[in-house]
């Protein structure tokens, strides 16, 4: 009797908690001309010619590390609630999935939670190593090799992390980096540079927005009873 | 009585040498000359494997891909693990090379060691398939190594062994290259960055070994102990040379550690650095460095650490241009533009001046991998050269003070009786 009190208790702190809930939402945005761009073609053609032969002739893939649209729209930004851990939700959440496809990783960035777990598929027709080298002690590094076809390989990371370097060694130019986070307070900004961390509870915060190559920024939030904004601004000088 | 004058205790030592090389055996140098170039390849295509960020392209060792390593299909040959395969492959018959040039510098001695070790390897592999069917190649290789080694036993050369010293030496270098397969294994299966340095480093003491032990069975070497041929080189001009070779020893380490770093070029400009004599080291200059680097291998951000590494191999190369330059010059002034020394010395120097061109040439290139590999073997080639220098004058020299003002050979020749009169 006990326990289905204290069951039922939980259950509707938490359905109380999610229905006054709020959504971080926000865009960011890149001020500066960012470097140009680097061609891989020349170097798939060069060391892997059936990775090359996966595109139309022209049209093989750059570098893209800065990934921005014509108003300055900031994608592959990392949003995060800074200091916010103990409260993974990882071990319960849907796999979160990382692509090799036309010998590039489909998404470039990635954020998963602490022990959620990672699928890494390889749809092309070569052969990949899927290497994982965290920097953090305790994520444990890996080199696992996945032939065209093969089974799928899964991840699970128990400490939190920033931008976690996955690579293929067969094809030095393919890299992701995954971030881990302790809770499931995060979002990555799309195309469009909008990003949504869902379902925050009451309370004040310090978001924090992270770029691979530029750093992070923060700023202070309160939630109270309704969504908020956060825009980022990031500029290259 | 007083002490034994050092040169005359060089000269009975050269006595002794001469009838040990007396033994020796234009095949076996030749045998040993072609050890060292599989070697010089080899460090060549390990530089490839680093250069191409290729190291860790096949993860599993002994085997490759689950395959045993000489039998992995061609079509995986492909990318990273056609550098990574390549110099597993070539590793393996530079240890084959290795073990046969051992064998060989024991001579006929080595025919028991080749029959029971042949047979033990052949009972290995018989062993192997009842108890691993599914990995029966492997079986099948020993079984072969096995049978080899003991049916060449019985055509083993029937040459006398070379002296002590030099099957020690023999032995030093097998032992080397098991511990250089070993440590190349560890780093891949460890996924250790730093043992990649060691093993770097490692590599260029094996081509240095490999290097003097053709010299050591070459007829030239046989040449200089039986002609009791010396070079009168001053103890001063001796301790330069073997300072500015421990430099260059030291700067090949300090290569394999920014190469090891997998961060790419931690500055992108020579001769200046960032545009500066000295770039600015602070957070950030580091941050603003970070986000203008747009590498195709997207390499690790690179850090205040790496950046001073450079700066340091930089001003190291500096200082050993200047000590080989003073080197060629002193040995010019000190023993003769005729005395092979000084050659070596001049060559040396060119060495040092095409690697300094190579280091600049890896900048501009932005690390291309086939002139960041030119850059490693140019390297190993200077260290050999101021090894082989040492080796010379250390062995083949009379132990002469410095106030003793030899200009030439003769000179110095002169200035001593008994050498004078062996003139």
């Amino acid at each position: 009797m006990r326990n289905v009190l204290s069951t039922l208790a939980i259950g509707i702190l938490g359905a109380w908690q999610a229905a006054s809930a709020s959504d971080i939402i926000g865009f960011i945005s890149l001020k500066g001309t960012p470097p140009a761009e680097v061609d891989i073609g020349p170097k798939m053609i060069e060391a892997s010619p059936d990775c090359a032969a996966m595109y139309p002739p022209g049209k093989l893939p750059t570098t893209h590390f800065y990934v921005v649209g014509p108003k300055g729209e900031f994608a592959d930004v990392v949003v995060s609630l800074k200091g916010v851990t103990g409260k993974s939700t990882g071990a319960g959440a849907p796999p979160a999935t990382l692509d090799q496809k036309g010998c590039l990783y489909s998404p470039q960035i990635l954020a998963i939670q602490t022990g959620q777990k990672l699928i890494v598929k390889n749809s092309d027709n070569c052969i990949h190593n899927v290497h994982c080298t965290p920097a953090v002690p305790g994520n444990g590094e890996r080199n696992d090799v996945q032939m065209p076809g093969g089974a799928d390989l899964t991840y699970t990371f128990p400490q939190p992390e920033m931008f976690l370097r996955f690579k293929c060694d067969v094809h030095p130019w393919m890299f992701a980096w995954v971030s881990v986070f302790d809770s499931p307070y995060f979002s990555v900004s799309d195309k469009d540079g909008k990003f949504v961390i869902k379902n925050v509870p009451p309370g004040k915060y310090t978001v924090e927005a992270d770029h691979r190559k530029l750093g992070a920024q923060t700023q202070d939030v309160e939630i109270k009873d309704g969504d908020v904004t956060v825009n980022f601004t990031f500029e290259i000088k | 009585m007083g002490k034994t004058p050092a040169f005359v205790s060089e000269l009975r030592f050269l006595k002794m040498n001469a009838k040990a090389q007396n033994t020796n055996d234009p095949w076996l140098h030749q045998f040993a000359v072609l050890t060292a170039i599989i070697t010089f390849l080899l460090l060549g295509i390990g530089g490839l494997v680093t250069s191409h960020e290729a190291g860790m392209s096949v993860p599993d060792w002994p085997t490759s891909y689950g395959y045993n390593m000489f039998a992995l299909p061609i079509k995986f040959w492909k990318g990273g693990a056609f550098f990574e395969h390549t110099h597993r492959l070539l590793a393996s018959g530079a240890g084959f090379l290795t073990t046969i040039l051992v064998l060989w510098l024991f001579g006929k001695n080595s025919r028991p060691f080749m029959r029971w070790s042949g047979f033990a390897l052949l009972a290995i592999g018989i062993a192997s398939e009842y108890l691993f069917p599914n990995r029966w190649l492997d079986g099948v290789l020993y079984s072969a190594t096995g049978l080899t080694s003991y049916i060449a036993s019985f055509f083993w050369p029937r040459c006398e062994w070379s002296v002590k010293w030099l099957r020690w030496l023999g032995v030093l270098t097998f032992l080397l290259v098991v511990a250089q397969g070993v440590l190349g294994g560890l780093r891949v299966t460890m996924h250790m960055d730093s043992l990649g340095i060691f093993h770097g480093v490692l590599a260029q003491f094996f081509f240095v070994l490999t290097c003097a032990i053709a010299l050591f069975t070459s007829r030239f070497w046989g040449e200089l102990a039986a002609k009791q041929k010396t070079f009168s080189v001053p103890r001063g001009l001796r301790s330069h040379v073997l300072f500015v070779t421990i430099l260059i020893f030291l700067q090949l380490i300090l290569g394999a550690t920014m190469r090891h770093q997998h961060a790419g070029l931690a500055i992108p400009d020579f001769p200046t650095a960032y545009g500066k004599i000295w770039p600015d080291t602070g957070a950030d200059a580091i941050a603003h460095y970070n986000t203008q680097r747009m590498d195709v291998n997207g390499e690790n951000p690179i850090t205040a650490f790496q950046i001073i590494l450079q700066m340091i191999h930089r001003v190291a190369a500096l200082a050993i241009f200047a000590g080989v330059a003073a080197a060629a010059w002193l040995s010019r002034k000190r023993l003769g533009g005729k005395n092979p020394l000084t050659k070596l010395a001049w060559f040396w120097l060119a060495l040092i001046v095409a690697q300094i061109l190579l280091g600049a040439w890896t900048v501009w290139s932005n690390k291309a991998a086939d002139v960041a590999t030119a850059h490693v073997l140019v390297g190993a080639l200077s260290l050999v050269m101021g090894a082989f220098w040492c080796i010379l004058a250390f062995h083949h020299s009379i132990s002469l003070p410095e106030i003793v003002p030899a200009t030439t050979t003769s000179d110095a020749f002169a200035t001593i009786p008994a050498l004078a009169a062996n003139k």
